[in-house]
């Protein structure tokens, strides 16, 4: 399927996904995770990639990162295709890029102490001298808010989840990598501790020059700290666009009930009760035409037929729609 | 609160013996709910609030030690023989979890649950029970509900196990429903669908309810009255007008203002609470949010702040120093 490139509004991308296709069986059928996405982010840029439970966000963040290998279509990072990489030169180009993960607790070894856990990509990526890598534990501890000496002896329960959290964030730093794929990083915290992350995100991203995939399901999380954001649905993308421009004139029927659905805590905003019936389908057999349609208000016959491409429809928005909000 | 209380939980203390020491789950709380209402208990994981919907329920954990007095309905359960409480829980007193599937029987049809229920408490023989099972999950919004009745909860999405836990609470027309973060496990949109779902039935039943949740956003337009809690105690509670209008204790003002605005500019730094909720086994002699609170003063580390009524005796607030910059504001 063609679709046409998504860009920022300049410079070169650092990251390119062109027509990624991820497919998997399940028994003897097929789930259709990620089917035809491209998009681009800049150097220094924060996409926020936002959608429900199975829309196959994750899946994209993996297939990029090639943690789980693509069915087709290219991830070019800084010019290099990722989906041809394999071995020796795979994970040179793996210092480069990181991951964090939604749930900071579970992904830090209960058995292993706090200081060897954050040295461990070092110890991988060859860095040999003790004294070398205590230092840039050191460095980078201090730098998520932790108190080093206090740290470095403990083992992960003995930290809360934001405290997990900061520490995942420091291994995900030490190897000073360019591009970080963020897989719902705070949705498993608590309010209070929630900002203490997004501000921490925002901080370190401007100190080590980062350039970020931010997905969530949250999208007043995502609006916070996302140049553009890119809402995604049963595996294909509806619309991307600059953050303030989407929320304040959303062109997707389904990017409209995503911000209508918010909670909003002011009692005099009455909830509106107009979120349709529904659930999203199967990813195991989406709707033909526009998988939104079998919950969208605005769908017809030309919506069953004819999958919508992504086209412009404002500076910098493009939207997956046959009948667009505007 | 008007004469006709339905629920009052007086003094509650839920204490848990760990290896660390006592844990204070609850500490003194003090609530009521009129019948029909709908009250919204707001705070963080920790804070107590669902050790204190555990107490209300007699369905706390053996080894937790319980003080105090819960009345419901002219009755105080603290009191009632095991045999009566299990009576009264799913008759006239309900509950809805988080996580449906921690409620729901894996190896039990939807039909069977929902008629074993009614059959239990309401002695209905089994064409009417099954029409009725019928008409309740039609009620929540599951399509196709006869053939639903002879399906397991695996084979049903997150969203759609919700609205049978909730049919299966509501299929005895309880008095009171407590719903302990139901939406929290599920998406945006399907949070929506149950939030208007358990509006809707409340409406029609005159039930009261219990929102037990973390997001101030789902209790605004959505509750008569909210408290919230913080390391197991009430430390503001008002009606929801009046507590988002004029915020007294700085533990809520805070706990608004962390939350990511829809209308802020991208990259707005957020005012996050510095630190993080006291150890519940270390028992704290001042004010449990002092050590994060950016107006706490020396007697707010010594002395612990009662719950006191405000302007109006509905609007209570534990502080020493509450905001007024709100006060101002309206005035």
């Amino acid at each position: 399927m063609m679709q046409q490139a998504v860009s920022a509004a300049s410079g070169e991308p650092l990251l390119a996904v062109d027509d990624l296709v991820v497919e998997y069986p399940v028994g003897a059928k097929i789930v259709h995770a990620v089917s035809g996405v491209s998009l681009q982010i800049a150097r220094g840029e924060t996409l926020g990639l936002v959608g429900e439970s199975g829309c196959g966000k994750s899946t994209l963040g993996r297939a990029v990162l090639q943690l789980r290998r693509p069915t087709s279509g290219r991830v070019l990072f800084d010019g290099h295709d990722l989906t041809t990489m394999q071995g020796d030169a795979l994970r040179q180009m793996r210092r480069r890029v990181q991951l964090i993960f939604q749930d900071p607790i579970a992904s830090l070894n209960p058995r292993r102490k706090i200081g060897d856990i954050v040295a461990e990509p070092l110890v991988i990526a060859g860095v040999k001298d003790p004294e070398k890598r205590e230092q840039l534990v050191h460095e980078v501890l201090s730098a998520v808010g932790l108190d080093p000496t206090l740290v470095v002896g403990r083992l992960p329960h003995e930290f809360s989840g934001g405290q997990c959290q900061r520490i995942c964030i420091a291994r995900a730093l030490i190897l000073n990598p360019e591009f970080i794929v963020c897989d719902e990083p705070v949705s498993a915290l608590d309010v209070s501790i929630r900002a203490q992350i997004l501000n921490l995100l925002e901080e370190m991203k401007g100190r080590f020059g980062l350039t970020l995939l931010f997905i969530a399901h949250d999208l007043a999380v995502v609006k916070a700290v996302s140049d553009r954001v890119a809402v995604m649905y049963l595996g294909r993308l509806c619309e991307v666009g600059p953050s303030e421009q989407l929320f304040a004139r959303p062109a997707h029927p389904y990017t409209a009930l995503l911000i209508e659905a918010i909670p909003v805590p002011d009692p005099d905003v009455r909830p509106t009760e107009t979120v349709p019936v529904g659930e999203p389908p199967s990813p195991i057999a989406p709707p033909s035409g526009c998988r939104f349609r079998t919950r969208c208000p605005r769908a017809d016959q030309r919506c069953s037929d004819e999958v919508p491409e992504l086209r412009a429809v404002a500076p910098g928005q493009f939207v997956a729609c046959h009948h667009p909000l505007i | 609160m008007t004469g006709n209380t339905l629920l009052s939980v007086e003094d509650v203390v839920v204490d848990l013996p760990t290896p660390r020491g006592n844990l204070r789950a609850v500490d003194r709380v003090n609530l009521t709910v009129g019948a029909g209402q709908t009250l919204g208990v707001v705070g963080e994981s920790g804070c107590g609030k669902t050790m204190l919907s555990r107490a209300i329920l007699q369905l706390l954990p053996k080894k937790a030690k319980l003080s105090g007095r819960v009345m419901f309905d002219g009755q105080d359960l603290l009191q009632l023989s095991p045999e009566k409480l299990r009576k009264l829980r799913g008759r006239s007193l309900a509950v809805v979890f988080q996580d449906p599937m921690t409620s729901l029987n894996p190896v039990l049809t939807i039909g069977t649950q929902l008629i074993e229920t009614l059959q239990e408490h309401l002695e209905l023989d089994d064409a009417t029970a099954t029409r009725r099972s019928i008409e309740l999950l039609a009620a929540v919004g599951i399509p196709a509900p006869e053939q639903r009745l002879a399906q397991y909860p695996h084979q049903l999405s997150g969203g759609m196990r919700q609205r049978v836990a909730i049919a299966i609470a509501l299929s005895c027309e309880p008095k009171l429903l407590i719903a302990d973060e139901p939406t929290t496990a599920l998406d945006v949109t399907i949070q929506a669908q149950i939030l208007d779902l358990l509006a809707r039935e409340q409406r029609r039943r005159h039930m009261a309810m219990i929102l037990i949740t973390h997001d101030l956003g789902v209790v605004a337009g959505r509750t008569d009255e909210v408290a919230v809690m913080y390391a197991g105690r009430v430390v503001e509670r008002a009606p929801t007008p009046a507590l988002f209008k004029k915020m007294r204790m700085p533990y809520t003002e805070a706990l608004l203002a962390a939350l990511p605005k829809l209308d802020a500019a991208p990259h707005t730094p957020l005012p996050a609470i510095s630190g993080r909720p006291p150890d519940p086994t270390r028992p704290m002699l001042g004010c449990s949010f002092s050590p994060r609170c950016r107006y706490a003063v020396a007697r707010c580390h010594t002395e612990k702040p009662a719950l006191e009524a405000a302007e109006t005796s509905e609007h209570q607030y534990a502080c020493f120093h509450p905001i007024e910059v709100h006060a101002e504001a309206v005035a």
